[in-house]
């Protein structure tokens, strides 16, 4: 089996360019919104907003501005986190979902029957319905193209090695460096999800974020979305074993009886 | 900030409250109709016997809302058989709409089968098939197969909001109470539906009075437990600050839960009671579905 692959994102060298955006919907053949007329967002230079089943790659515009000569533009290529411990998967009902050998996380198409359960348990919004093949989309990792050797489009176009292709041992080291060279300038530098032993066992494409997750869209400590089967299921239970209860005592034939005999009751 | 806020809406909108809401009232329905039939007397048949045929209807309304719903309603099998692999089964223990759906074709089966061995009972049935399904449904068998039509339901009733916990959305993951208030809203619900259905059935002002009595115990049960739901969101009741937040106080806990307990302590009629508890279920999940379902739309607003 071929090693973990992913992708490494440092956010400190992304210009905004979107030229990862335009190679994955080109690559994948994904339609246009909206026909190509584009709604402007209106308060942001950033006018695709958000992941879904049509676009599988944005590149988030932060804007951190307090006046007009203090302020800076914070931009990262967001994508599906191929988590090691990914939601998606595991509540996927038709089976859909697959880990491939590159430990990379895929939707396939022809097996989705668009119940949408996936999209509200990533924790990171990544998946929605492509409106053309009414099932959920996102991110393959470019399985198609890992599979005959070649790099993902979205890495292979980006002008300045911003998203970073490889195995992920090897990305690892190569973040760490980055952090610590960082660091050393005085930038706060700090990873996101590459830590195996972090949340949902690691991201297999991970960041390098210069201010906090939230800021990124990124939730803190995301989870998997059965951390809550057990309590939500045992407290329904207990729910209906209460109701079990009342129902029995309150209906039995003998109850019945005396009350019908003139016994206490608000017939 | 909770977690949830970076996750995206599942789109889960009007068939979905709708099939949650009959879901719940088909469960409870059977649910109750088996507890009668296990415990209560001959007196309370016809109100077993509507029980289950609302829980047939209800099971098959409810299979096909959630088989419309999806984006792709030629696979629902999908969830099932692996399609790649037929007739291999697809069953996941650990995720809701998994054995959710195997939980409704179950459900399906066992109160269809019940209903009949009712309709049966009554010599409603005319095609010589179904007289001789409904006429097997008989005796012990016909206890046997309400009881688990009955487990069913109640499983029906309840996994809805077990299902909504078990995602990374706000409201529905931030608190483990969804499914026990589901299970009551269902119970309650579903005492509603069968008060107002199983007089015409032939059920005696007794056994409507016995189910109304029980359905104030059931609704305070509810109340209760909507109580710890909210305190359970902690600071993430701000999402209440909206229209659902009106809805949810006064839809469900005035007009559906309050109203019917004031009207059942005032002896009025039943049938009075029996309808806005029915509205009260319906609310709940409207107000719990679309709180969260739209939160991206009314967050800044509600200050979050
Ligand atoms: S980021 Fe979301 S869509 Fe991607 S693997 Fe993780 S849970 Fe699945
Ligand atoms: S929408 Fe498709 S991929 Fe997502 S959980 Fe449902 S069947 Fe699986």
């Amino acid at each position: 089996m071929p090693e973990a692959m992913g992708f490494f994102t440092d956010t400190t060298v992304c210009i905004g360019c979107k030229a990862c955006e335009v190679a994955c919907k080109e690559w994948n053949q994904l339609p246009a919104e909206n026909g190509g007329v584009r709604e402007l967002s209106g308060d942001s230079y950033d006018n695709t907003r958000r992941l879904d089943g049509i676009h599988w790659r944005h590149v988030r515009f932060i804007e951190q501005f307090k006046g007009p000569y203090d302020g800076r533009w914070l931009m990262m290529s967001d994508v599906c986190k191929h988590c090691v411990q990914a939601g998606c998967l595991e509540v996927c009902p038709t089976g859909a979902i697959i880990r491939t050998q590159f430990d990379t996380v895929v939707i396939q198409s022809d097996v989705c029957n668009g119940c949408r359960a996936c999209i509200a348990a990533c924790p990171f919004g990544v998946i929605d319905i492509n409106p053309v093949s009414g099932t959920a989309q996102k991110c393959t990792l470019c399985y198609d193209r890992l599979q005959v050797g070649l790099e993902p489009a979205c890495s292979k176009a980006c002008p300045t090695d911003s998203i970073q292709f490889g195995a992920i041992s090897e990305l690892r080291t190569r973040a760490g460096k980055r952090v610590a060279q960082l660091k050393s300038q005085g930038v706060a530098a700090e990873l996101y999800g590459a830590d195996p032993s972090g949340p949902l066992g690691g991201l297999n494409s991970f960041y390098l974020l210069v201010d906090k997750p939230e800021v990124y869209g990124l939730p803190r400590h995301p989870e998997l979305p059965t951390a809550n089967l057990a309590k939500s299921g045992g407290l329904s239970m207990a729910s209906a074993a209460v109701l079990g209860l009342l129902a029995i005592v309150g209906l039995r034939k003998r109850r019945m009886d005396e009350q019908s005999r003139g016994g206490p009751g608000n017939v | 900030m909770s977690d949830t806020f970076f996750s995206g809406a599942p789109h889960w909108t009007w068939l979905i409250l709708l099939y949650f809401f009959v879901g719940g009232v088909a469960g409870g329905a059977a649910f109750l109709a088996a507890v009668l039939d296990w415990v209560g007397g001959a007196e309370d048949r016809p109100v077993a016997r509507s029980g289950y045929n609302v829980a047939a209807f209800g099971a098959i309304v409810s299979g096909a809302l959630l088989t419309i719903d999806l984006g792709r309603p030629l696979r629902f099998w999908h969830m099932l058989f692996q399609s790649a692999n037929f007739p291999a089964l697809m069953f996941k223990g650990w995720s809701p709409i998994s054995f959710g759906a195997w939980g409704i074709l179950l459900f399906g089966l066992f109160s269809v089968l019940a209903a009949l061995g009712g309709m049966a009972e009554e010599g409603r049935l005319h095609n010589p098939t179904l007289r001789a399904v409904g006429g097997a449904v008989h005796g012990g068998v016909a206890k046997l197969v309400g009881g688990v039509a009955g487990l069913f339901g109640i499983f029906i009733a309840g996994y809805t909001g077990v299902l909504l916990s078990v995602t990374n959305r706000p409201i529905w993951a931030d608190s483990p109470w969804l499914g026990a208030l589901f299970v009551a809203s269902g119970v309650s619900t579903g005492a509603a539906a069968l008060i107002l259905l199983a007089a015409r059935r032939g059920a005696t002002e007794q056994a409507l009075a016995r189910l109304s009595a029980f359905d104030t115990k059931a609704l305070v049960v509810e109340l209760l437990v909507l109580v710890v739901f909210v305190v359970s969101l902690g600071a993430l009741n701000k999402v209440w600050v909206s229209f659902w937040g009106l809805i949810l106080l006064v839809g469900v806990v005035a007009l559906g839960i309050l109203a019917p307990l004031w009207l059942h302590l005032q002896r009025r009629p039943v049938a009075r009671a029996a309808r806005l508890v029915l509205l009260g279920g319906f609310l709940l999940r409207l107000a719990t579905i679309f709180a969260s379902e739209g939160i991206e739309h009314y967050r800044v607003t509600a200050g979050m």
